[in-house]
Formats: structure tokens, sequence, C-alpha cells
């Protein structure tokens, strides 16, 4: 036990020597893994570790010297059993002291006048860099092994140290950001504090005004609020009418009605909205049927809320539909034939009987509809018009002419009260009250199916709106190839040569317009993926499986982050990261970071989901057969949550390549993504390169889909699939075994 | 060292959850090589007891020693205990030969060496050849012996048991059984079995812990606790007696004189004094006759079971619950008869007058 202790406590010391007297303290700007700073380390200031830093007059980090120096004194005197206390100590004190002084100290000195007149001037100091990341770990994992050594969740320093890691993470991608972005509406451009902006904006006529209940116009917040409303409860209908359609009719399509839930995850929110641009849009082709057919003028009606009401519908419905489909299924079938046989025929059934028992899961459906509608940039970015709604508003009050930080912070409250307040609406409502939940006793008997007088409505409903969405959906590859639309319908492949074009002269060379942008989300999104499912999954086994204080507030919070806008956290990364301590603007770091922390609730709740259905008792089992918590979770835990790491890993592929709203703030010209170079071309009305290139993207999500599944692989648990009781599934197997 | 190898001792062990006391204050004391079986209704505390024993939960309070080292903070990993499971826990992923030699592996030794000593444990448990299949793909009987197999590899001082047979059919039990018992035996190692199932307990223990309510209600070799229960809860428990009153007339020689429906006969006094008593009788102290000298009583209902019949009789001392296995006759329901007292399955129970 103790040379185990002594040995990790060595490991970590050993880094934080080498980090304070071999790389920089503080950060290069030509990025640390290009390693050109190693020709200048010794002429350039800037690039000396943090040894020489604070010998050479950087006051500020002799604490941290300090510290590591009290840390390597105790691992000498003292025998673990004695140091834990300590050792929690010191993690503590070096964590506060990097956060104080990197707060306090900017580029140009003190960051707070108060400061500056208490202690004098200082030198102004750079963000951190490796040096400092180093440290700022180490301590946190001296803070995880001083409980271990103190015996806290049973001595597992493993355990522990992941838990301190990511309560660091979260702080650092989560909390800071938003608290940045708080306090960034109380700042001049000086740093200086200020309610003026803040004292303007929120009693806004724009945003508040109510004007529109007596013929005016309202403000952005009431639009965006009634418009997801409408969106919600548009999406929640046609979700259970498909729901109802696909478990409780002998419709015969109905398996391919689930095709329709994968479309939404592989298209990028905006294409949508494109496509009904192209559809119903002023020289839309629908728009010239309909023109020419009746004389009217139909004109610009696409553009506003309606436009942006039936492009979300469109979005997500599917979304809906898969979560209702779930609730719709779940009813235990007993139920309906109990009331069947109560003297009830399949009309009382379906009102009395199975919709009361719906109707959480039709909240749960809804609320989801109410945040995504919010959340959404894509759509409103492109359908829009003079009328926005709240996040794009946020957009166009940074990147626009306007340029009122203040203004973007306060809509950015706004916006996250209101998606908040419908998450935590959901959680607390809905705690206790879902009434499908699968028993686990064998439910026998059927579904019964619908009545007539429902099937056929709901039938007729289902058939258009996917009839719709094919034809949007067509129009987004078919668009690709015409001219220009609804002008010049002659067939071409010019947009595809000029995004994609590939020339031989002097070797190969990437032509296309496309190219920069495509392989910079490729890297970007290869490389976030992994780091997302690892940061889910792992996430996803301290919740489910070990029992620490503060758990379900750490669980609570990371869910609660799924409820937070893209366009807010995208706002509140440019304010957070663009200045020291933490510099990240500009760089694919940023871009990897946001996905990660944007994305990894899903990889968590996919893994919580697959966790519970692993018997405990199998990590049990792997411990006391003397296999430590680092080797249970490699050899036992990981390769049976194959299913939910493919889950994670292409979710979170996905979404990087898809995403635009918080993308859109923190891209660069070195590090452009795909959906924002689209957005720039549909900008500038060029929508056949961008219908284009939309095209190709989806195709590539369903080949990388594809390769996932066959690198990760099938969960082997029987050789031959059907020997012996071939009827038991796979899962109840695993649950039970 | 070697004399301690194998002993288990709890040290005013105390085990909340929140503010839910499990285990108020347990001391206990397992001797090495016994297999000792911790017995009690669900909820008694006698899994976390184990639990705490593998390291899967630490005790709030208290030390527990293994062969006479302190091992409450040390991690589950890092005890020299194994454990099968309830559910057996075997890793569906992994070959049965993987699964036992998992442990062997995560300790450092090479894997074919481990891969050879786990075809070795295997052959113990009789399943030699089987090594290359899947979990899946064994019975329910041979997945238990794997689980067994896998814990037994490691050779740990203590092995524990968590209700290991409660996911087998009744007639597999009693073998299954027979066989861990063997096993233990003939390996002499140490075992705490953990078990709700008072049967189960009769028949494998050398000692059994009854716990109640997270304490030790008492402690004793199988046959001490079902001849000289110490309580009514342990009268109850163990083999389903009815507990009925009685009267000590005299006692001399640690004999009593027991008085008993208007009955009168001898019993060990165990610490009683002339009084009112409590007595427990088991479903054979009582011979069901239609006439004679006993206890009288009306048959309340009767069932027909084969190779014994089983009546309910209501009679002065209250209801009580017969087994006749020696007549072939189903006397009728409101039939009246007489009980005959066989002082082999009464006891009095101390302190409960």
């Amino acid at each position: 036990m103790t040379s185990r202790d002594n040995h990790r406590l060595d490991l970590i010391l050993a880094a934080s020597i080498f980090a304070l007297v071999a790389l920089p303290w503080y950060r290069i700007r030509s990025g640390f893994f290009s390693f050109e700073w190693l020709t200048d380390v010794f002429s350039s200031e800037k690039l000396w570790p943090g040894l020489v830093q604070a010998m050479s007059g950087k006051w500020q980090l002799w604490p941290i010297l300090a510290l590591v120096a009290a840390t390597l004194y105790l691992r000498v005197i003292r025998s673990p059993g004695e140091r834990g206390k300590a050792l929690i100590a010191i993690g503590v004190a070096g964590l506060i002291w990097m956060v104080s002084e990197g707060l306090a100290i900017g580029l140009r000195g003190w960051n707070w006048g108060l400061l500056e007149t208490a202690f004098g001037d200082v030198t102004g100091q750079q963000a951190f860099g490796a040096g400092a990341v180093v440290l700022g770990t180490v301590f946190a994992l001296l803070i995880a092994f001083g409980a271990a050594e103190r015996g806290a969740l049973k001595g597992d320093a493993f355990v522990l140290g992941s838990i301190t890691l990511l309560a660091l993470l979260v702080s650092v991608f989560v909390l800071y950001p938003l608290v940045s972005m708080f306090t960034g509406a109380f700042q001049e451009f000086d740093g200086s504090f200020t309610t003026e902006g803040v004292s303007r904006n929120i009693i806004d006529p724009k945003i508040w005004s109510l004007s529109c209940l007596v013929g005016g116009n309202c403000g952005v917040a009431w639009r965006t609020f009634f418009l997801a409303i409408c969106t919600a409860t548009g999406s929640t209908f046609l979700g259970l009418v498909f729901a109802l359609v696909a478990t409780r009719t002998g419709f015969r399509f109905k398996k391919s009605l689930r095709l329709l839930t994968v479309l939404p995850i592989i298209t990028p929110p905006f294409v949508v909205g494109l496509a009904l641009t192209m559809l119903l849009g002023r020289s839309g082709s629908l728009t010239h049927v309909i023109e020419s057919a009746t004389g009217w003028e139909l004109g610009r009606w696409l553009y506003g809320l309606t436009g942006i009401w039936i492009a979300q519908m469109l979005s997500f419905t599917p979304i809906s539909f898969l979560v209702l489909i779930g609730v719709v299924d779940g009813i235990s079938p007993s139920m309906e034939e109990a009331s069947q046989t109560l003297r009830s025929d399949r009309w009382r059934t379906f009102r009395k009987v199975s919709l009361p028992l719906m109707a959480p899961g039709l909240a749960n459906a809804f609320l989801i509809g109410f945040i995504e509608s919010m959340a959404d940039f894509g759509n409103p970015l492109v359908l829009g018009g003079s009328g926005g709604v709240l996040s794009t508003e946020i957009f166009f009050a940074v990147v626009g002419a306007q340029n009122d930080p203040a203004r973007a912070a306060v809509l950015a409250t706004v916006l996250l009260v209101f998606t908040l307040s419908a998450f935590l609406a959901q959680r607390l409502w809905l705690t206790g009250r879902n009434f499908a939940t699968v028993t686990g006793k064998g439910d026998g008997g059927r579904h019964i199916s619908l009545p007539r007088r429902v099937a056929y409505p709901v039938i007729t409903i289902a058939v258009a709106w996917a009839v719709f969405t094919l034809t949007v959906y067509a129009m987004i590859l078919f668009g690709g190839f015409v001219k220009v639309w609804g002008l010049d319908h002659s067939l071409t492949l010019q947009h595809y040569i000029r995004a994609f074009g590939i020339s031989w002269e002097d070797g190969l060379r990437w032509t296309g317009v496309a190219w920069d942008s495509f392989w910079t989300t490729m890297e970007i999104a290869l490389i976030a993926a992994p780091l997302t499912a690892a940061v889910g999954l792992l996430t996803a086994w301290l919740i489910v499986r070990q029992n620490f204080p503060g758990r379900s507030v750490f669980e609570f919070a990371l869910m609660m982050s799924f409820a937070i806008p893209g366009t807010v956290i995208g706002i509140s990364y440019i304010m957070a990261f663009n200045l020291p301590p933490l510099q990240m603007t500009g760089t694919a770091a940023i871009l990897i970071a946001c996905f990660v922390f944007r994305n990894m609730p899903v990889g968590v709740r996919g893994g919580v989901a697959a966790m519970s259905q692993l018997d405990g008792s199998l990590d049990e089992a792997s411990l006391t057969l003397g296999a430590g918590s680092a080797r249970t979770m490699r050899k036992v835990i990981l390769p049976l949550m194959r299913p939910a790491i493919l889950a994670a890993l292409v979710y979170s592929f996905v979404r990087a390549i898809t995403s635009i709203s918080a993308v859109i703030f923190l891209v660069s010209a070195k590090y452009n993504m795909a959906t924002a170079y689209i957005v720039g071309l549909v900008e500038n009305g060029e929508y056949g390169i961008a219908i284009a290139y939309s095209s190709v993207l989806i195709l590539v999500m369903i080949t990388v889909i594809g390769g996932f599944q066959l690198l990760v692989g099938e969960r082997r648990l029987r050789r031959r699939e059907g020997f012996g009781s071939s009827a038991s599934p796979t899962k109840k197997k695993v649950a039970q075994a | 060292m070697t004399q301690t190898r194998g002993a288990v001792a709890f040290r005013n062990v105390q085990k909340r959850f929140g503010s839910f006391t499990a285990i108020p204050d347990l001391t206990l004391d397992i001797t090495p090589g016994q297999l000792v079986t911790l017995l009690g209704p669900s909820g008694c505390g006698k899994t976390t007891t184990l639990r705490m024993l593998a390291g899967l939960e630490s005790p709030s309070q208290g030390q527990i020693l293994i062969g006479g080292e302190d091992v409450t903070r040390l991690p589950a990993d890092r005890r020299d205990v194994s454990m099968v499971f309830q559910s057996y826990a075997l890793f569906p992923h992994m070959l049965v030969g993987q699964n036992v030699a998992y442990g062997l592996e995560a300790g450092g030794m090479r894997a074919a060496e481990a891969r050879k000593r786990a075809d070795e444990a295997l052959d113990l448990v009789g399943l030699a050849g089987l090594g290359d299949r899947l979990p899946a793909e064994l019975s329910g009987g041979q997945q238990q012996r794997v689980a067994v197999a896998r814990a037994l590899v490691l050779e740990p001082q203590i092995l524990l048991l968590d209700e290991p047979l409660s996911n087998l059919d009744a007639r597999l039990r009693r073998k299954v059984r027979t066989d861990i018992r063997e096993l233990q035996q003939r390996l002499g190692f140490t075992a705490v079995y953990v078990t709700h199932d008072q049967e189960e307990a009769l028949a494998v223990s050398d000692t059994i812990v009854v716990m109640k309510d997270g304490r030790v209600a008492q402690i004793g070799t199988p046959r001490e606790l079902y001849e000289a229960p110490a309580s009514e809860f342990i009268a109850d428990f163990i083999g389903e007696a009815c507990v009925v009153d009685g009267r000590v007339l005299s006692v001399a020689n640690e004999i009593a004189q027991v008085e008993m429906g208007g009955v009168t006969f001898p019993l060990p006094a165990r610490g009683a004094a002339p009084g009112p008593a409590r007595l427990s009788l088991r479903s054979n102290a009582l011979k069901v006759k239609t006439s004679g000298e006993g206890v009288a009583g009306t048959v309340a209902s009767a069932a027909y079971l084969g190779d014994h019949i089983e009546y309910e009789i209501d009679s002065s001392i209250g209801r009580i619950f017969v087994v006749d296995d020696e007549s072939d006759t189903l006397l009728a329901t409101g039939s009246a008869v007489c009980l005959e007292v066989r002082t082999r399955g009464v006891a009095l129970i101390p302190g409960a007058a």
C-alpha cells in the first residue's frame, strides 16, 4: 500500500519538476506542439520555464515553487498515512494561488486598479502555457492522492484522480466561461466595472416589448419564446403521430419511418432552412408552381418566424419521434389488455389508458422541442430575415457593426434563463411521473392497434409530413447539381468542381475552395470524438458506480449543460479565453474543448444507460479478484460498453461536423470549420456550392458512421448466435451473468 | 502468521449509510479453516458485513482484521480474499478460462502460467475442458462452479460466498452446497457464507452467526442453534418453531420440570427459574394421536405432502404447526386429537418469560 502511494506521488513530483525546469511556463504564440520554440528557448525570455521565470523576477511563481518543495519534503519524511491532509492542503493552495495570480496579473500588469494602488506596479505576464498546465494538473492530483492516502472512497486513487480532474476540467471549460460572460456584461472595454451596458440593454424595448399584442412588433425575447412554444407543440404532435403509426398501426412502410430518425443527426442544422428557401423562397420551385397556377404574389412570407417554424418542425420532429417511440412502446401492453377486458373498446382504452400514460412522455418531448428551438441558430440565421431570434441577435451583437459585448451577454443570459427554466421544469415536474417504465418482468401481450377514427388521420398526417421531409432532403441532393436555382435549372457539376476540385499539375493539389475547411473539420472532429467519448464514459462510470460526495450535484450540473444553447457557449468561450490566464481563441484547441464539453452530456447519458444495464457485481468481482479500478475499467467495463462507446464516438463526431451555433464564434482564418464556411457561402448567395458542400458532408458522415461501426465491432457474448436458448437477448444475459 | 492465516476479526465495527445505521456495533471472530455462515432475514446486515470484509464497503467506525493484519482501509483489490457473487458476476465477454485466469493475471502472473493454473482450478470443480467456452454457454450450475473456481484459484485466506445458491433450482442447490462444503473441507480454507436459508446454513456450516437488525443474535454450531435457541427470534428463524407459553414448576440439577397445556415433562433448565416460561416447539416436537394422553386440540387444517402430513392444530396453547411423518391416515379438519410431547423437539427459551 505504502509503496503504491509513494510511487504515484513520485510520478507527479517528477512531472512537476520537469515542467518547472524544462517546459515553457507561458503560452507560446506559434503553438507548443510546433516545437519551433525549442530553437529560441535560451534567447527569448518568453519561452523560459517556470523556475527561470521565478528567478528572473516573476515573484508570483515563488509560492508554486514553495508548494512543490513542500510536497517533496513531505514525500521524504512522512509516510502516506500521515501526510494525506497536508497534500490536500498543498493541492488546494496551489490551485487557488494559480487562479488568483493568473486572474490578477494580465498582459500589462495588474488587472484591477485596486491591486495596483495596494502593491505598486508589476510586470505583465502572458497566458498560461505548457508548464503552468502541468502544474495545475499536478495540484489537482495532489488533492486526489492526499484524499486517497486518507482512505477516502476506499483509498482508490484512480477514482479520486478522475473526479478531481473532471471537476477541474468542468470548472475551466463550463463554469469559468459562463462566469466570464456574466462579468463581461459589467465591464468596459478597459476592464473597469460598469452597469451602463447592462442597464441599457436589460430594459431595451427591442428585447422585451409586448406591443405585438396590440398590433406592433414584439421584443426578440418574446418572439423567441413564442416560436419555441409553437415549435415544441408542432414537433411533439408530429412526433406522437409518427410514434403511433410506427407502433400501433398496420401501416405497411412503418419500418422505413424509423429511418427518419437518423436524418436530423446527420444534417447540419441550417441545411433544412436552406432547402426550404429553395423550395418555398421567393424564387423557390414550389413558389413558382403556386404563383403560376394561381396568379398570387407570394413574396417573402417564408423569411421570418413562419419559415423558421417550418424548418424547426422539420428538424426536430424526428427527435421528438425518437423520444416518443420509447414512451409509446414502453407502456405495458397488459395495461391496455386489462382495460379491454374491463369492457372498454379500443377508443375508450386509447383515451382513458394509453394517452394518460403517455402524458409525461409528451411533456418531455415538448420540453426538448422547446429547448432545441430556443437554442437553434442555423435555421434562424438562414431564414430569419429582418426579424431574428435571441440566438441570432446574440451573434450579431458581437460580430456585426454593433460590437456590444454587454448586449450579447444580456441576451445570452435571457436565453439561458429560458432554456434552464425549461430544463428545470422538465426535471422537477417529470421526476417520478414516468409511467412508461419497463418492469423487467416479461410482459406478454401485444399493443392493441389504434381505433380507426384515430388511425386514419394519423397515417394521413404522417405520410404527408414524411413526403414533405423527403422532398426537402431531395432538394438538398438535387440542388447541388443545378446551375442557378430558380433561374437556370440545367444540370451541372460546376458547384462540386468549384468546391472539391483536384488538380494534378505539379502533383496533387486540392484546388477546390472547400478543401481547407473540410480537412480542418475532419481533423478537429476526429480528435474531439474520442476525447468526448472518453470523458463522457469516464464520467458515466463515476456517476453510476462510485458514491462520492457531491455526485448528484455533479450529475445535475452536467445534465444542465444540455440546456445551454450553443450560442451562449460560443459567446462565453470568447469572453473567457480571449485574454490571459487562459488564451485559446483562434486555436484548434478551443474548438476541440468546445466540442468535448458541449457533447459530453450525451456521452454521459448514453454511458449511464449502458452502465446501468451492467450488473454492478461485475466490477466488484474484478476488484475482489485483485484488479484495480483502472484495470477493471479497461478489461471489464470498456469491452462490455462497446455499443455505448460507438454511440458516443459517432454522436460526438457528427455533432462536431454539423454544429454551427458555438462554432461560428470560435472559428478563425487558420481553423475554419465546414459549417461556418457554408454559412458564409449562404450569406453571399452562393447556394449551389453551399448545397453541394452540405450533401458531401452528409455522405461523409454516413461513411464515417459505418466505419466506426466496423472499428468498434460487436460485443461478443456468445460465440454462435442462436446457441442454446436462442431467444434470450444479449442485453438480458449481460445483466444476469 | 501461519496460525492466524485465515482468521477474521471484526472489532466494534459500525456501518452507516447516510442517516441509516446498518450495523450498530459488530464484534466477531472467525476461526481459521471453518465455514462460517452469516444467517438472517433480509436487511439484517449480513451482506453488508460480507462486503465490508471484501473491501467493497468501508466501515464507518471500527477495525477489520484478516489473518491478524488490519485491513480496514485496504481497498478490495489488495485484500487477500475473494468472493463468489450471488449473480456469479462472470465476465460475459471473456471465455471461462479467461475468467478464471483474470485474478491471476491481475496479480502479475504470466498469461501462459495463469491459463495452466486456471485449467487446474476448473478441473478441481469438475469443469475440465470447458475453459474455452463463454459463460453464457454453460448451465447455471456450471456457471456457479466457474465462479467458485475463479475465486479459489487465487488461494485466498478467506473465500466469501454471497448467497451462492440462490440462482439455482432446488435440486441443484443441494448438490452444489455439498460440493462447496466438500471442497472447503478438502482444501481447508476459511469460508464466510451468507444466506437467508436456514436449511442451507444448517447443512454446510461449522458455525452459524445469526444476525438481526445489524447485531449478532446468536453464534453457535448448527446443533446448538437448533436445539438450544437463545431467543424467540432464533427459535422461529431456525426450523420454524412455534413459540408457546408454559410454566417452569421446579428446577433441580439443571433439569426443569415444565408444564405446558396440562402436560408435565423434564427439560434442560438453561438458567430458567420457576415461573412462567416460553417454549419453542419444533414441528416434530408433538406427535399427533387420536386418543391417549397429551395436549388436547382439534385439526384446523391438514395438507398431504407425500412423505409427511402437515397439520395446523388449535389447542389450549394456541395454534400449532405439527408434522406427522409416521402415520398414513389423513385426519379430517375438525377431528379431535391429542398431542403427545416428545422432549427432543422442545426447548426452554432463556429469559423470554
